[in-house]
């Protein structure tokens, strides 16, 4: 019982922590606390049941293509919103508040289009792996090997290639990069196009994992994710990893009958937040976060 | 469904106003002037409204110690949440309120016994007996209709509300004025510069958000007394988003740009339910839902891109950070 509770928090852990990457990078970046990711993350994942269902194709191909779909969205935006923004140098309060209004805009967008009716992906739902104790539905077999193999992606990404170490340089510090002559417009970018793709992937995975889902799927789910965010520290990208995992463990782990008799599995997302304030108690910059302030 | 002409419909429109001017005078305290991101603004709201309820009907106490009891606890979870969080930085602080919101609306659904759970506070005496806590209030409204000659039930409301409004902009509005106030708006534009004074930036925060939470209680109180019974989804997020779009619109760092900015966007949200002209014509009233809440997403944006001071914000004092 204790080993498929340990399996279930690293499918759900798993899942979260890459959706915090994509949360994570862009508040490193750009400083936009993005509430408007989880809307993005329920986008991904209406256009996989539209490629999925309606048009018949395979999971990958949907999957892939929902990928796309949310990087050319993400890239939309930047434009159309984000870049004015930042030309009139809008602080981390604007920004905050102008991506609430985007999140209004997207979910109703895909209410006004998709309809309020759960959903669900065209996958076998009776496929079970059996390993010793633990057994994982096909779909969180999926989720969570496609998330771990993405999570050592994005790490290659950005610890290996130039285009990830000018990511990291400029959200070490933007006006130091560009003096040292990187494109910090390029990079941002590129973070966006990265961003979308992951968004994109989590919202698919997220999907998969819930089994069926609605347009506010997305939306429930970003509070675990920006609490993971916060658990790792934000603008960390391995913090953000890190955080996902350690809650969807602490969340899952909880409801163990060993455990003083377990949390009621009702209050899971509640324990998600008492974990994260706990640790801002102790280390107010999250786990891996830098002291600094804003 | 109202009419446009409808008297009735636009009073009530004035009474969410008015409670809308109580909530967002709390965003306009902690944030417009302690410079505190509270996205979490609906709990205290939920908590007040819960208290004044489950004091009346489950205690059987009456609605005259019930609500300044709700005001009162409403600003002890204030304090509560304060003490462990206000030294945060200020994103992880926004982030944080806005789960310990999602944490009351989450408990208020799943403690069927405390609060009726999903089906709300009509369930609150327990399955099978509706439960009211507002006759004590209805007939006050009653009392005070027939004393001051007023032609409605909706009316009397309006002008209670209204009255606590104004009263609240008033007395924080003096409050401001005081070496109080100056210390706070100090804190929001510079908070070391008012430590090396030696003041106490933490308590002077923990006052603020006290108080916030206390008025966004008093607001939970109306809204209960208003519609008669209410559920954990009357306080989603989404109702702490409309406070602050609210405290923007006026313009912020000014208590009186708060009751302007409620009126504004409860027309212009009541207004869009007449949108039945084309593009609006195309959709049905489902549909139309949605669609007005894309409209207050983009009024949302187009804000903070065109006037991001609000309408009567002063831009030189507080360009928005």
């Amino acid at each position: 019982m204790f080993l498929q509770l340990v399996a279930n928090g690293l499918v759900t852990g798993a899942v979260l922590a890459i959706a915090a990457v994509g949360v994570s990078l862009i508040y490193g970046i750009l400083g936009l606390v993005n509430f408007a990711y989880g809307d993005v993350m329920t986008f991904g994942a209406f256009v996989a049941v539209l490629c999925n269902g309606r048009l018949g194709m395979g999971m990958v191909v949907a999957a892939v293509l929902a990928m796309v779909s949310t990087a050319i969205l993400s890239l939309s935006l930047e434009g159309v919103l984000w870049r004015p923004l930042r030309a009139r140098r809008a602080g981390f309060m604007s920004l905050f508040l102008a991506s609430i209004g985007l999140a209004l805009v997207l979910r109703q967008a895909i209410f006004l289009v998709a309809g309020p009716q759960p959903r669900s992906y065209d996958v076998d739902p009776y496929k079970v792996y059996v390993l010793g104790s633990v057994r994982l539905s096909g779909a969180q077999a999926i989720a969570v090997t496609v998330a771990a193999a993405a999570i050592v992606a994005v790490a290659l990404v950005l610890g290996t290639t130039s285009v990830g170490r000018t990511m990291r340089a400029v959200a070490d510090d933007r006006a130091l990069a560009a003096v040292a002559g990187i494109d910090t417009g390029r990079v941002i970018v590129l973070t966006w196009i990265l961003c979308g793709l992951i968004a994109g992937l989590a919202g698919v995975l997220a999907a998969l994992v819930q089994s069926s889902f609605d347009p506010n799927f997305g939306f429930s789910l970003l509070l675990p994710v920006f609490a993971a965010v916060l658990l790792g520290g934000i603008g960390s990208a391995s913090g953000a990893l890190f955080g996902g995992l350690l809650l969807g463990l602490a969340t899952e782990v909880s409801t163990w009958a060993g455990f003083h008799g377990g949390v009621n599995p009702i209050y899971k997302p509640v324990v998600a937040f008492a974990v994260l304030i706990a640790v801002l108690l102790v280390r107010p910059q999250g786990l891996l976060g830098r002291a600094r302030t804003l | 469904m109202s009419t446009i002409a409808s008297g009735e419909f636009w009073a009530f429109v004035g009474v969410v106003a008015g409670i809308y001017t109580l909530l967002g005078l709390g965003i306009q305290l902690e944030f417009g002037f302690a410079g505190l991101l509270n996205f979490g603004h609906v709990a205290f709201m939920a908590i007040g409204a819960y208290t004044m309820a489950i004091v009346v009907v489950k205690l059987g106490w009456s609605m005259w110690i019930g609500a300044p009891l709700a005001i009162l606890t409403a600003a002890a979870a204030g304090v509560a949440v304060g003490l462990p969080t206000l030294r945060l930085r200020a994103d992880y602080f926004a982030i944080v309120t806005i789960a310990f919101s999602e944490i009351v609306r989450y408990v208020a659904t799943n403690e069927e016994r405390l609060t009726g759970g999903t089906q709300g506070t009509i369930n609150l005496a327990g399955a099978g007996e509706a439960s009211s806590y507002n006759g004590q209030w209805e007939r006050f409204q009653g009392w005070l209709q027939s004393t001051l000659h007023l032609g409605s039930k909706d009316v009397t409301m309006l002008i209670v509300v209204w009255v606590a409004a104004l009263a609240g902009c008033t007395a924080l509005w003096a409050a401001g004025r005081t070496p109080w106030g100056r210390v706070l708006r100090g804190i929001r534009e510079d908070e070391d510069a008012v430590a090396s004074l030696g003041k106490n930036v933490f308590a002077f925060r923990l006052q603020a958000l006290a108080i916030g939470s206390g008025l966004a209680g008093l607001a939970g109180c109306f809204y209960a007394w208003q519609f008669s019974f209410f559920s954990p989804n009357d306080f989603a997020p989404l109702l702490t988003f409309f406070a602050w779009m609210i405290v923007i619109l006026g313009g912020l760092g000014r208590f009186f740009a708060v009751p302007v900015g409620a009126v504004v966007f409860g027309v212009l949200f009541a207004g869009t339910r007449f949108f039945d002209f084309a593009p609006f014509s195309w959709f049905d009233s489902a549909e139309r839902a949605y669609l007005r809440l894309m409209v207050i997403g983009l009024a949302i944006i187009g804000l903070i891109l065109f006037r991001p001071q609000g309408l009567l914000g002063r831009r030189e004092e507080l360009v928005l950070e």
